[in-house]
């Protein structure tokens, strides 16, 4: 018998969490706001799926109740995938070391 | 068009790279870079989904321009965004994730041949599962996260709203739910889809009025992992290995930062969750109080005892945040070093109103992060310290964690203030913090209390250094 596609997907799954949980632990306490903006930022690659709905409609009807919803949901995703990131990159910046010839 | 395996193989390529983002995040140095792969791996996201949709007609344009509104309001937003807001605009960007996740599974419901979910009433029963828990969780994610926004924000009172039977109306509005998603899943009937949806946002915000302004560290980094998990539910409904991949890292680093969080308040994640900290407390405190006799000196004598310190640490909390008294702490803390006096900052985990807080806010004021120290670190120094100059942190500062078996906050780890030669308390009033309770250490012999607004006492003290 094959197996259903489902159970490899859910290894991806369950093997990511793993990675999440060991790799979460080695952040630096000091960046963990950071690390909340940035994984804001990157849960946005749900915008996937709001593409694709988006483009969902046929040349003749680029508006239905379906492809409406995919286009608010790329523009929430769109605001969390460039406001995470720009404010985490602006946050990063900040972090600097103390000066040598002090 | 991209065939299936390629762009599968290209998303698999963007988890990557959000893992190595996260990666980065192990050390400041290390960190530009791994948010440079983060948003590379989002390129390579986004691009492979167009190339393999390969439909480049009208629609295509309207998709770049809704892309391109969302992108300037947030570029616009993370600019202009004033550090000490960073909780609120980590709750508010919560909320987006809570509220796109439940938009795709709409599209997806109302369209399911576009994501070869079968048609409309006869979606692929695994599907319609996934797609109503992601739902269901993004819904509970964004009105939770719309009230802890609002909480933040100040809009909404930060103390816990608690009324008869919530606990009980929340564990039933729970098993409705699942019961819904079973009633959905068999029926496919788009009625019960939007009841199911109402019902999500009502428990959010029912899970999170109880919790107090305190708590937010925890709540924020449990609306991190739900947005995680809400991410995850919609990209096994779209069988994307870059939106699984990222959903469960997401998912295990909020939950981490919420273990963290509760560790840090020595309470276990039901009592947060169930909420109402604080407010029973309060009353019974109130009844025996007694005036204790305090010291309270103005900037004069705080600057005269720290001149003739020669280490200071610097322990910033909430408060410090609210009166946006960094940039003066750092000019005041220059002031020190140029007398030759050691100063170092400690941060308690839970310091602030999300994990992380007081650190953003010192770099942002110039402090290289080698002097700021985690609560481990540095406890054991305060023994040595001349001075403990505690500026806008209360409870986690208090004895009675460690010495007051009755003591609400009793085994709390805290930073050992009362240890240092002489304790300067920069507060506005004697008032009880978060917990409700007393602080002994505002009467002990050796603490002086600076009542002020923390920026002005701060300016003052460098004034007279």
């Amino acid at each position: 018998m094959e197996i259903d596609p489902f159970i490899f997907r859910l290894s991806i799954f369950i093997l990511s969490i793993f990675i999440g949980y060991y790799v979460v632990w080695s952040v630096t306490p000091s960046l963990h706001t950071p690390l909340m903006s940035v994984t804001n930022a990157i849960s946005s690659v749900i915008i996937v799926g709001a593409i694709i709905a988006g483009l969902a409609g046929n040349s003749d009807t680029i508006f239905n109740t379906s492809s409406i919803f995919g286009f608010l949901a790329i523009s929430l995703a769109a605001i969390n995938i460039f406001g995470g990131f720009l404010v985490t990159q602006r946050m990063l910046a900040m972090y600097k070391k103390k000066k040598k010839d002090k | 068009m991209l065939s299936a395996n390629l762009s599968a193989i290209f998303y698999l390529i963007s988890g990557v790279l959000f893992i190595l983002a996260l990666r980065g995040l192990s050390s400041p140095e290390t960190s530009r870079q791994g948010n440079f792969f983060g948003i590379l791996g989002m390129i390579i996201a986004v691009t492979v989904t167009f190339l393999s949709i390969g439909n480049f007609s009208n629609g295509f344009a309207v998709v770049l321009i809704f892309l391109l509104i969302g992108g300037l309001i947030g570029a616009f937003i993370a600019y202009k965004i004033p550090m000490t807001a960073m909780p609120e605009l980590v709750a508010g960007f919560h909320s987006l994730v809570g509220l796109a996740a439940v938009f795709v599974a709409i599209a997806a419901f109302l369209n399911p041949q576009a994501f070869n979910l079968g048609s409309p009433g006869n979606i692929k029963l695994g599907s319609l599962i996934e797609m109503s828990i992601g739902a269901a969780v993004g819904a509970i994610t964004f009105s939770g996260s719309i009230i802890a926004f609002l909480k933040l924000q100040g809009i909404m009172s930060g103390s816990p709203i608690t009324f008869k039977g919530q606990h009980p109306l929340n564990a039933l509005i729970l098993i409705s739910i699942v019961i819904i998603t079973y009633f959905l899943c068999s029926t496919q009937s788009s009625n019960l889809f939007w009841i199911l949806l109402v019902i999500s946002f009502l428990i959010g915000f029912l899970l999170i009025i109880p919790i107090g302004g305190a708590d937010m560290p925890v709540v924020i980094s449990m609306l991190n992992s739900y947005s995680g998990w809400a991410a995850a539910g919609i990209g096994f409904t779209l069988e994307n290995t870059a939106l699984i991949i990222t959903g469960a890292l997401v998912g295990s680093s909020g939950a981490i930062l919420s273990y963290i969080m509760c560790k840090g308040m020595n309470r276990s994640f039901f009592n947060v969750i169930l909420g109402g900290f604080g407010a029973t407390e309060q009353s019974s405190t109130s009844q025996n109080k007694e005036q204790r006799p305090v010291k309270s000196g103005n900037a004069d004598d705080a600057a005269f005892l720290m001149k003739n310190a020669s280490s200071v640490i610097i322990v910033p909390g909430y408060g410090m945040a609210v009166a946006q008294a960094q940039h003066a702490l750092r000019e005041m803390v220059d002031t020190l070093k140029k007398n030759d006096i050691k100063v170092s900052y400690a941060i308690h985990p839970v310091a602030g109103r999300m994990p992380g807080h007081m650190n953003v806010l010192l770099a942002e004021a110039n402090v290289p992060y080698d002097e700021v120290f985690e609560l481990e670190e540095i406890n054991n120094d305060f023994a040595n310290a001349d001075v403990a100059f505690v500026i806008g942190a209360n409870d986690v500062t208090n004895p009675a964690a460690k010495t007051d078996p009755q003591s609400p906050i009793y085994g709390m780890p805290v930073l050992d203030v009362e240890k240092c030669k002489s304790v300067l308390f920069v507060k506005r009033s004697l008032s009880p913090g978060y917990a409700g309770i007393d602080n002994d250490l505002f009467y002990k012999e050796n603490t002086l209390m600076l009542f002020a607004d923390a920026k002005k006492m701060t300016e003052d003290i460098t004034k007279n250094l």
